[in-house]
């Protein structure tokens, strides 16, 4: 140790060629760390063959006016409401001032920054196609059949969120309305959720 | 440790060890001849009494794991299996989820024992901050274990708990999505639950060593919260301690007992007995009841608080909670330790008590319903006070009781004359 001080007092103040091995081996040694933790931090992101799992075909025809189905996709529920037309002009005739969450969340092409008029919630009036989980805390909202709530939509039991006929929330604590997700439809009664038409002339789908 | 060591090998082979790895010495002056007040009563046997638990959680929690499958089509009917099939495995699986609800129990009677005596305050700060984290600890480790029997309130609790990173600006989705290891909750959050349910209690072992490492170098606290002066004012932890805490111990096993033989699913929901389904939840969904509290502090913000939503203010004020606790040491600034002496704050604590239970007592309920009902709308439906808002007063007083009360008391309070020592308060000699 007492040579190596001599050596640094030769040298002054000046940084020694011990200096610059310390920094640069402390360094590389800080970078080589962090980019080993990130494959053990990664690998809890979804697997490449969940991301796969991306897409359903549902068959609506067995939803008559009036009624929906809850399908799963991606590991929760879709809700597929057949509005009749009075459900539909309730929905539309809601002033956009009443909504406290006024974005579409529609992720379909063209609508993701549009405002939460029902005309952007839906592709066709009288198919409502959202996901099913309160944007709460993620419970499944009850509908048809059951509690509605007060806005004749979706009613949410664990804390309370009312949502209305296009999905959209109104009062309670969720933030957020109902999301849509990706879909298109392959014919008059098929809808293909998880895809859009782009994405399946991409892939292979076909829309037949 | 507290003062020099007093262990004196006095075999050949003790002498032999001691100069290599001196092991025994370190549980001679740990657990045998360590000097502790001579006035401790029966809440600092807490301590001893976690101590079992942990124990028992870890190997009930071993030998589970030999028969349980982390699979999110077999998870439920492995339960069933090892309920009925396996030998004792009845037993053995009441004993373990038992055990979590009397973890809690003991853990939130040593929680507030330290309130209660000051057990937090110089020099005793990394202590009391050790325990928070052995409780952050317990927190996850419980709430992950009851994911994995894959019932109804075990999917949606986790779902619940989980969308709340969601309440995250910017990263909430991101970060949730990497969480779950899919879109959902599902068979990747399963398998992860299972591992880290497996792998925290052995970490929460080593922060409870760091935390009797830190009791030991000052010593115990104690229940008129003077320091110890004279060796007068202490026993050898062994036999009298020992003695003391056994006791305690077995009496705490004793009612645990009552509760594996005879009430083992008391504690739990009868929705759990229904497998996970995605899509349908329960009318009702409460979490165990050690987190109820919570989850009423979680509810009961219903507004918006400036730029924070009401969901994000929620999750806030939910952690804070917690979080809270790490800083009282430096909030609390009373010279006096223990409440005895302290005749206002004293009424405060006691409050702070029941404003826990009841926070709990609201978390159990919906928000909605009423606690006492005062007449009736127009359509004959009751009104009246509603749980909702009991969670939003008590909250209130939770979060005053650390940033008013104990701040302002430990300036304007005059505390009782105290004991000269610990000797004297025991032995009622001349008070000082």
């Amino acid at each position: 140790m007492t040579e190596q001080n001599g050596a640094l007092g030769e040298h002054g103040q000046e940084p020694s060629r011990r200096d610059f091995i310390y920094i640069a081996a402390t360094g590389a040694a800080a970078i080589g760390a962090g980019l080993a933790i990130w494959p053990f931090i990664d690998q809890m992101n979804p697997a490449a063959d969940t991301l796969a799992l991306g897409s359903i075909r549902v068959d609506v025809s067995t939803v008559t006016d009036g009624t929906e189905i809850t399908v799963m996709w991606r590991g929760g529920p879709v809700f597929i409401r057949h509005r009749t037309q009075p459900m539909i002009d309730e929905a539309r005739a809601v002033p956009l001032g009443d909504l406290p969450d006024d974005v579409s969340r529609n992720l379909n092409a063209g609508m993701e920054a549009a405002s939460a008029a029902d005309e952007n919630r839906v592709l066709r009036p009288e198919y409502l196609i959202v996901k099913g989980n309160c944007t709460h805390l993620g419970c499944v909202p009850l509908g048809i059949g059951a509690d509605m709530g007060d806005y004749d939509g979706w009613y949410c039991p664990c804390h309370g969120s009312h949502y209305d006929g296009s999905a959209r929330i109104r009062r309670g604590p969720a933030p957020e309305n109902l999301p849509v997700p990706d879909y298109y439809f392959e014919s008059e009664t098929t809808v293909k959720i998880g895809l859009s038409p782009d994405e399946a002339a991409q892939s292979g789908w076909v829309a037949s | 440790m507290s003062g020099p060591s007093t262990y004196e090998p006095k075999t050949g082979f003790t002498r032999w060890m001691d100069a290599r790895l001196p092991i025994i010495r370190l549980g001679y002056d740990s657990f045998v001849d360590f000097p502790t007040p001579r006035n401790l009563n029966y809440w600092w046997t807490f301590g001893g009494i976690l101590a079992i638990f942990l124990v028992i959680q870890i190997i009930s929690g071993i030998v589970l794991a030999m028969h349980y499958v982390p699979h999110e089509s077999m998870a439920f009917e492995s339960l069933e299996r090892i309920r009925r099939d396996v030998k004792f495995g009845w037993l053995i699986q009441s004993m373990h989820a038992n055990g979590a609800s009397f973890f809690f129990v003991a853990v939130y009677i040593h929680m507030f024992r330290g309130l209660y005596y000051g057990s937090y305050k110089a020099p005793r700060e990394i202590l009391w901050i050790l325990g928070v984290v052995i409780y952050l600890l317990m927190m996850a480790t419980g709430f992950m274990g009851y994911v994995l029997p894959w019932g109804q309130m075990s999917y949606w609790g986790a779902m619940v708990i989980t969308n709340l990173i969601g309440a995250l600006p910017f990263i909430g989705d991101a970060i949730r999505e990497w969480l779950w290891g899919g879109f959902s909750v599902g068979q990747a959050t399963l398998s992860r639950f299972f591992s880290l349910h497996y792998l925290l209690p052995f970490v929460i072992a080593a922060v409870v060593a760091l935390h009797l490492w830190a009791l030991h170098v000052p010593g115990n606290g104690n229940p008129v919260g003077i320091e110890v002066k004279t060796k007068k004012d202490t026993l050898p932890f062994h036999p009298f301690y020992t003695v003391k805490d056994g006791f305690a111990i077995i009496v705490y096993l004793i009612i645990f007992a009552a509760f594996v033989f005879f009430l083992p699913n008391v504690l739990g929901h009868a929705d759990n007995f229904i497998p996970a389904d995605p899509l349908s939840t329960p009318a009702h969904i409460v979490p165990e009841w050690y987190y109820l509290p919570f989850y009423a502090i979680l509810r009961a913000i219903t507004f918006d608080i400036g730029p924070i939503d009401a969901k994000l203010g929620g999750v806030i004020a939910m952690f804070g909670a917690i979080l809270i606790l790490f800083v009282l040491p430096w909030l609390d600034t009373s010279k006096v330790r223990s409440m005895r002496f302290r005749p206002v704050t004293r009424v405060f604590f006691i409050l702070f008590l029941l404003a826990c239970l009841g926070l709990g007592w609201c978390g159990a309920k919906n928000p909605d319903d009423l606690v006492f009902a005062i007449g009736h709308d127009a359509e004959g439906v009751a009104t009246g006070f509603k749980f909702v808002w009991f969670a939003q007063l008590l909250t209130f007083y939770y979060f005053a009781y650390f940033l008013i009360v104990l701040p302002v008391m430990g300036i304007i309070e005059k505390p009782l004359d105290r004991p000269a020592s610990i000797e004297a308060a025991v032995l009622g000699t001349a008070k000082a």
